[in-house]
């Protein structure tokens, strides 16, 4: 994500001790760590271990459970484009297949410039919008070739 | 001052909502007009979004889809005073496919702004925890057992028997868990409520808490529902400043307080099992039942664990009484469900109805048929894992025994339409796909077998010995419906075998395209 700040074991600490107050933390900390520098990456994960006092083995078994958490920084920005059944029934699956065909891309890969990873979704509650989208956090609805093809000049820019 | 009401609904807000929403107070600045813009939950006419309401001496008056170029021109109509303009559909309550629901869960949604207490307590929000407080647990849990709610996340699981066998466990520590991991596709009630009256599942936990003698709810949401997350946390806040949460509400001497959990992307979390590991901070890996959540559930507690639409229901169950939700319905389908219409519809949107409304008639007369304009196909209904219901059952009606009775279901409640151009064996790959690729991995019949379902259908589609791959699928699907230990697996071959059973043509195309 755009802004992410570089890791420090530091401030890794920091936010895992803001959180510790919670019951069952692990998820509320993930979040907010890969809210901090854009990943979650391994030494995190070993002070998150320390903290919660699990292996790190159970651990890396959890972060790499949700799809949600990358262990390596992704792109500045992020394009989600939902392909479950309701956007499938609007040519979604057509649409995305051309679409990462035309920008030499594959379902999770970033833009070679670092500006843009794509993603698949499934489902983004936007059905009678189909298709639909979420860019940065802003979904899109009735969403096509165009639409999608400006988001990857947008992300370029910035 | 005008009241003018543009929704913070996702849907909305994904055509353009909060650009429109600028644009109006803009423009109203420039012309020195005095308004006042309120944000909204959806009415739930999804193709009219963004749609304005402006509060006139007739009514609330809609303009929709309303865009942000559309707004000079809405002035000069005189909007305002709910003038003439081609955007105007008339008193939106006046409106047809508004008028021909039966609005019990979703009453208030789109309707007051959902961030306001005294506005909720206004439309009889909080009556039903107040006469909750007044005729004790005990007879909240008979209650909620008699109005004959089953769980709206998919099971349909009576919600009071749920409740009673967590209040029937020792005194102690009890939790109640919000199921708001809406997953599947054509599904967006959970959140629709959540945005547009979010109080009313704060109050439905809060009588869940008080029933079941538990302190603390957490509503577990996933994490691709941005806009839910913000409005629901703020709600969560306004709740508490009010005295609705927290320490001896209203002196009742009861305390309650709700937490809002983000998920991670995982879909097979909205099982659950998987949720409460999920909430406590592993793995969203499936639990084997027994023991059941309501004996040991989130940290080995009693738990309640309810769907957002049944919780969001309790309210006006407590205020209406049991007998009036009872009484509407058909057969053990109780009530009223709140149906997504979705897909390659004219008309979609979120539309309540009591139980026993014929499929065919919702998706051929209030979703007005495909938006492509071509012959209906199919509808799967019930999410990713339900069946494909053909044309040559469209009389059925909504319940969920008369759903059951042709190896389908009616899951949340969600439809998506599909047009002729769709290949069936294509849809069976995806859902084998789907379920391959969200598999928490625990039981070999779910793991394994929808990557070999996968596989199994690209040989059908190729042509590669079509019967005899064809048999060895349905088997596969047996081993995995019997097999599996929850219903991502279990439920997985319901769109596989509804595809084979009702579209055999759609899987034998390859083959026939291959010999000749």
């Amino acid at each position: 994500m755009a802004g992410a700040a570089p890791y420090s074991d530091e401030r890794a600490r920091e936010i895992i001790a803001a959180h510790m107050g919670l019951e069952g933390p692990a998820l509320p900390i993930l979040h907010a760590l890969q809210a901090e520098f854009g990943c979650v990456p391994e030494s995190a994960v070993k002070e998150m271990a320390g903290a919660l006092n699990i292996s790190r083995a159970e651990m890396h078994g959890v972060v790499t459970f949700y799809h949600d958490f990358h262990s390596a920084p992704q792109g500045r920005h992020h394009l989600k484009i939902c392909r479950a059944e309701s956007c499938q029934s609007m040519g979604a699956e057509k649409q995305a297949n051309e679409f990462l065909a035309r920008h030499k891309l594959d379902w999770g890969q970033t833009t070679p410039d670092g500006s843009l990873t794509v993603e698949p979704v499934y489902c983004l509650g936007l059905c009678a919008h189909s298709p639909s989208a979420l860019y940065d956090g802003e979904p899109i609805g009735l969403v096509d070739a165009e639409t999608l093809d400006s988001l990857v000049e947008e992300a370029k820019g910035k | 001052m005008t009241k003018i009401y543009i929704p913070l609904d996702m849907a909305a807000v994904a055509m353009g909502a909060d650009r429109l929403a600028a644009a109006v107070a803009e423009e109203a600045a420039r012309r020195g007009q005095q308004v006042e813009i309120v944000r909204n939950g959806s009415r739930g006419m999804l193709w009219l979004e963004p749609l304005i309401e402006v509060e006139t001496p007739a009514g609330r008056v809609g303009y929709g889809p309303a865009k942000t170029k559309d707004v000079a021109s809405l002035f000069d109509a005189g909007f305002l005073a709910g003038g003439a303009h081609p955007l105007n559909i008339g008193v939106v309550d006046e409106h047809p496919w508004m008028k021909r629901q039966n609005r019990f869960t979703f009453v208030r949604c789109g309707i007051i702004d959902p961030l306001s207490v005294p506005e909720y307590e206004a439309h009889n929000g909080f009556k039903g925890l107040k006469r909750a407080f007044e005729i004790g647990s005990a007879a909240v849990v008979e209650e909620v057992a008699k109005s004959g709610l089953r769980g709206r996340g998919g099971a349909g699981f009576p919600t009071g028997i749920k409740w009673k066998t967590v209040a029937d466990c020792a005194p102690g520590q009890k939790y109640v868990v919000v199921n708001a991991d809406e997953g599947d596709s054509g599904t967006f009630a959970d959140r629709m409520i959540m945005e547009g009256d979010p109080l009313a599942l704060i109050e439905g936990m809060t009588i869940c808490g008080y029933a079941i003698g538990g302190s603390k709810g957490y509503v577990y949401l996933r994490s691709e529902y941005p806009v839910v997350a913000k409005v629901f946390q703020a709600a969560i806040e306004k709740a508490r400043e009010a005295g609705w949460l927290g320490k001896n509400i209203k002196g009742s001497g009861f305390d309650f307080d709700v937490e809002l959990r983000i998920g991670a992307g995982a879909y097979v979390c909205g099982e659950e099992t998987s949720l409460l590991e999920s909430l406590e901070g592993k793995r969203g890996i499936v639990r084997a039942k027994p023991p059941l959540p309501a004996h040991v559930g989130l940290f080995g507690k009693p738990t309640v664990v309810n769907n957002v639409l049944s919780m969001a229901t309790i309210p006006m169950i407590m205020e209406k009484g049991a007998q009036h939700y009872a009484d509407l319905g058909i057969g053990r389908s109780r009530g009223t469900m709140p149906l997504q219409i979705a897909g390659n519809v004219k008309y979609g949107g979120l539309f309540e109805i009591d139980f026993g409304i014929p499929l065919g008639e919702v998706i051929n007369d209030i979703a007005g048929g495909t938006r492509t304009g071509r012959p209906v196909k199919a509808a799967q209904v019930g999410g990713p894992l339900g069946a494909y219901v053909p044309q040559s059952l469209f009389h059925l009606p909504f319940g969920y025994e008369e759903f059951a009775a042709t190896d389908s279901l009616i899951g949340h409640g969600g439809i998506v339409v599909f047009d002729d151009a769709i290949d069936m064996s294509w849809m069976a790959r995806f859902g084998m796909e789907f379920c391959a690729i969200e598999s928490c991995g625990k039981c070999t019949p779910c793991r394994i077998g929808s990557t070999r379902g996968v596989e199994t259908i690209d040989k059908i589609r190729n042509g590669q010995d079509v019967d005899k791959n064809i048999e060895l699928l349905k088997d596969l699907c047996h081993t995995m419906k019997f097999g599996s230990l929850c219903a991502l697996g279990g439920f997985a071959p319901y769109p596989v075998e509804s595809a084979l059973r009702h579209f055999p043509e759609d899987f034998r195309k390859s083959a026939l395209e291959a010999a000749e």
